[in-house]
């Protein structure tokens, strides 16, 4: 497919303002002649028409929950409803100006007070901020909120402990942070190792950042002994939120010991994940660190919200205005929706799905911990490999030729050939059972015909693309304008064959 | 209500395959004593017919001013947006896609990405540029950071002229990281190179916006040579629309240019989501943060799209990732792409002008006005400041009058006590101008 720039059409565009009259002032007139650029930016010139046609075309080039089954781990790939599409562009949601006065934006404000206090209620927690932006910016906010209070408290902390079996966003965060990660084992159970806690725990740790359940959809059994050891050593206890679709309304984490959290709402409250963001974060933590969280706070007075900046320990800020609003109106939404009853069906169904998913599953593959697990599991394919020379890698291309999106891949990175997959609670079973025969059966296929799976997809708008190449070679942008034009090529047979010149 | 679809005939099928007697039984990992033995403390549910009304009744308590009597922008700019953008957006695979890792299957979205790269290149003039990032304020704070890290250095010059938030953002994380940061006092609306030059020994980077805050045009090329006299980057904060008519960051020398996508089609929807982005010349690809999409080709030739130079990010270096970002804002960028490509270089060139002669109209008649003067004498953008009586009970009343009338820049700037900062952009008319100047007049009297 072409890009825009290929499409391009120099003198052909729609008009969407009205005509300036003769009478306007001259840019240079307004401006310095210094300060203006010598030539216009070159922008592809496209009618309306070829607009619509070119992201209808992009769309069809990809996959997304609306079309395919996406068991991607750790993500949460659950039904986006169309509704909270509606209503978040309701003029009073999209087109309010995030420095209006507050008493301009009444409705608004309490959609986020409520918000907060629903996550604060659905975690055991005690105060929450809507700030950051995604799930790795509230880790980020949390490690912060740490700093300053240990900083305040006169104590210096800047070990960060971290399971093995955890996102790369959590030691990234930390080093951010400016602290130094220690990384801990999992047991046999795929739990956390409380020997190896114990003995890395000291006077300079600040916090212990767990995934509960763990990234192997596991709920860390040991969770309450973990949390006190932590504790004992004057550390805290940060969770990573980003698998609370599998325990909401059943457990919290302020009730197993948790001191900070962050929440994914694209994840647990399924805002769209949009092709990768935005995401959305919020912090929600234990009253003792609710002066360190970000400003501005939310306040309400009888019925009347407004912002309060006077929080003087606080961090400061960590985003421009208030978080992604947008993504906070839709989940406010669908917990409103789904009232406490319906919250809890989410996780029941989301583990009874993976559960289902699983038990259809291991009788044909390897599975990493074979316990009762959460939403989500983790498949372990080294003895295919080892019986077939199929990887994991090739066994997820080949799922695309079924018209299902693969699972997450080697990750957790404990586990060697991992496929870890998430099947959420909007699915029914006979997508589960559908995609059960398809992995069952492309594990026939790693047997009589290797080839083809190793070389799979066969039926995606392109084959497997040479990541080396992109690497060694970056071309990160389009480049007609840096570059002489490419000769002109009539075989592409894109723009609906073309005729040869006469 | 919920969305689940499995009937209680399935469930029960389900449960009889995993070989368990009920659901609650799933949940048996779960220690007996840390489970939630009570509902959550919820509002109930609501059917879908209920839930609209309500949300319905609470986004009618917020006020709109989106037919052209808002003149405030501060970071926030109320432009106009073809409907195709809106169409186009809301397209469910779009909006239901995740992150590309699977290249084959993910095509649309690193395409649309890579146009997006393009474009940013191409409107500041740099060679790279990622697949976009928070917003603003995170992007300017990455660029710092890369900074730190490029030189080893931990001095930070900044402008008093970078929008107040985003400098709020970039002291909350490196004050944590111990560095220094020096501020650099506007004078008279704009940046004294100068003083910029004083200030940059040992500095890891100079930080200067373009406009800036209070809408001043800013010499970025006097910033970049004081920068790079003393062996630091020059990064400069713009706003992509500005880009149609001024020069752009790569042509003044500048090094890394980072800023919000917002005026690009994208909803002010009470500050986000937005779309943060960061460009920067050729020799800094490898360290910047976040997602890439680079152009490649296919086991046939075929070229094709897919997000590179991964060994930087996070879910693969972990503690030595050049950050911690994991997302991005590819839907917002999809949002600005579709924007731009609309409009194209006519388009966007006709709104920033426009923006442009409707702010300087708005300041022309505003100093007709007795008591009200233009702040300073340095040129401006579609940003002005405006020195009138009473500043808050001018805005108070302006709003009575159906107008958003600025920001009062006192808590911002200390000094500014009779200060606003006023914005056009085309969506102001002459008539919504006269009509504002008026309502200026009455509520100053």
């Amino acid at each position: 497919m072409k890009t825009i720039f290929e499409k391009s059409h120099p003198g052909r565009s729609t008009s969407y303002f009205p005509e300036p009259s003769a009478a306007e002032a001259p840019i240079a007139s307004l401006l310095p002649g210094s300060a203006l650029r010598a030539k216009p930016p070159s922008l592809p010139e496209i009618s309306e028409l070829g607009i619509v046609r070119h992201f209808t075309e992009l769309s069809h080039r990809m996959f997304s929950i609306d079309g395919n089954f996406y068991p991607l781990g750790s993500c949460t790939m659950k039904y986006n409803p169309k509704v909270n599409e509606k209503i978040a562009v309701l003029p009073g949601f999209a087109k309010v100006h995030p420095l209006q006065p507050a008493v301009s934006i009444q409705g608004i404000l309490e959609v986020m007070w409520s918000l907060e206090r629903m996550l604060a209620e659905i975690s055991g927690m005690d105060a929450v901020t809507l700030q950051p932006a995604a799930g790795a910016q509230g880790e980020l906010t949390a490690l912060l909120v740490a700093a300053a209070y240990f900083r305040d408290r006169g104590e210096r902390r800047t070990k960060v402990l971290i399971p093995d079996s955890a996102h790369g966003t959590n030691p990234a965060t930390a080093t951010l942070a400016g602290c130094r990660t220690v990384s801990v084992k999992s047991n046999k159970r795929g739990g956390v190792d409380l020997e190896d806690l114990k003995a890395k725990l000291s006077a300079r740790t600040a916090a212990l950042m767990i995934t509960n359940p763990s990234t192997l959809g596991l709920f860390e059994e040991e969770i309450k002994a973990v949390a006190d050891l932590v504790h004992q050593a004057g550390a805290f206890i940060y969770m990573d939120g980003a698998n609370m679709n599998a325990i909401q309304g059943r457990a919290r984490p302020g009730d197993f010991g948790i001191d900070v959290m962050h929440f994914n709402l694209h994840k647990t409250f399924s805002t769209p994940h949009g092709g990768g963001g935005p995401g959305s974060g919020p912090v929600a933590c234990k009253k003792f660190l609710e002066p360190y969280l970000p400003l501005p706070r939310l306040r309400r007075e009888g019925d009347v919200f407004s912002f309060d900046g006077a929080h003087p320990k606080s961090i400061g800020k960590v985003k421009s205005f208030w978080g992604n609003v947008g993504m906070h109106v839709r989940a406010y939404t669908y917990i409103r929706y789904h009232g406490p009853e319906g919250i809890r069906r989410n996780a029941e169904h989301a583990v009874l799905n993976a559960n289902y998913l699983l038990s259809k599953l291991k009788k044909h593959f390897k599975v990493a911990y074979d316990r009762t697990c959460m939403h989500e599991f983790v498949l372990d394919g080294t003895p295919l490999f080892k019986k077939t020379g199929v990887r994991t890698l090739d066994v997820a291309k080949r799922l695309l030729d079924y018209n299902f999106h693969p699972p997450t891949i080697y990750f957790p990175l404990i586990v060697h050939e991992a496929l870890m997959i998430e099947p959420t609670e909007t699915e029914g079973r006979e997508t589960l059972d559908a995609f059960a025969e398809a992995l069952i059966q492309i594990a026939e296929e790693a047997k009589t015909d290797p080839k083809k799976v190793q070389t799979a997809p066969h039926t995606m708008p392109v084959r497997r693309l040479n990541e080396v190449k992109a690497a060694k070679e970056p071309n990160v942008r389009w480049c007609t304008p840096c570059d002489p034009p490419p000769p002109p090529r009539i075989d592409e047979g894109e723009s609906g064959g073309t005729a040869p010149p006469v | 209500m919920d969305y689940i679809q499995n009937t209680p005939q399935d469930t029960a099928a389900m449960l009889k395959s995993i070989g368990a007697g009920s659901i609650d039984e799933l949940f048996s990992p779960i220690p007996a004593d840390l489970r939630l033995k009570r509902p959550l403390d919820l509002p109930p549910a609501l059917s879908e017919q209920e839930l609209f009304a309500h949300l319905q009744s609470l986004a009618v308590r917020n006020r709109t001013f989106d037919a052209g009597r808002c003149f405030l922008g501060a970071g926030a700019y109320n432009h106009f947006i073809p409907a195709v953008v809106d169409a186009l957006f809301s397209r469910g695979e779009f909006l239901s896609a995740y992150t590309p890792y699977q290249a084959e299957a993910s095509q649309g979205t690193l395409q649309h990405i890579f146009e997006f790269q393009s474009m940013m290149c191409e409107l500041t003039g740099m060679d790279v540029a990622t697949a976009s990032h928070y917003d603003g304020a995170t992007a300017l704070q990455e660029a710092v950071a890369m900074s730190i890290d490029h030189t080893e250095r931990k001095k930070v010059v900044i402008s008093s002229g970078v929008n107040p938030q985003y400098r709020s953002v970039v002291r909350s994380l490196f004050k944590q990281l111990g560095a220094t940061i020096v501020e650099v006092a506007h004078v008279r609306g704009v940046t004294p190179v100068g003083t910029l030059k004083e200030a940059a020994e040992g500095a890891a980077c100079i930080v200067v916006q373009n406009p800036n805050f209070l809408g001043g045009v800013e010499d970025l090329s006097g910033m970049a040579q004081a920068a790079h006299a003393v062996g630091a980057l020059a990064v400069a904060s713009v706003n992509p629309m500005s880009l149609a008519l001024l020069k752009p960051p790569g042509e003044c020398g500048c090094d890394i240019a980072v800023g919000e996508a917002q005026p690009l089609g994208i909803e002010m929807g009470f500050g986000g989501p937005w779309c943060g982005f960061i460009a920067a010349r050729k020799e800094h690809i490898r360290g910047l943060p976040g997602r890439i999409v680079g152009e490649t080709v296919d086991l046939d030739g075929k070229r094709g799209f897919v997000l590179t130079l991964q060994a930087r990010e996070q879910h693969i270096r972990r503690e030595k990732a050049s950050s911690n970002i994991c997302t991005n804002q590819a839907l917002m960028a999809l949002r600005a792409t579709i924007y731009l490509e609309t409009l194209g270089p006519g388009g966007l060139r006709r709104v920033a002008e426009t923006s442009v002669r409707r702010t300087h109209e708005l300041s022309a008649k505003l100093a007709q006005v007795e008591g009200v003067y233009i702040a300073y004498k340095a040129p401006y953008f579609h940003e002005v400041v405006i020195e009138l009586p009473h500043p808050p009970q001018t805005l108070e009343r302006l709003l009575e009058k159906g107008f958003l009338g600025g920001l009062y820049l006192q808590p911002y700037y200390r000094d500014l006590r009779d200060h606003v900062l006023m914005c056009c952009t085309e969506r102001n008319t002459s008539a919504d101008i006269d009509a504002f100047v008026q309502g200026v007049r009455e509520a100053i009297k």
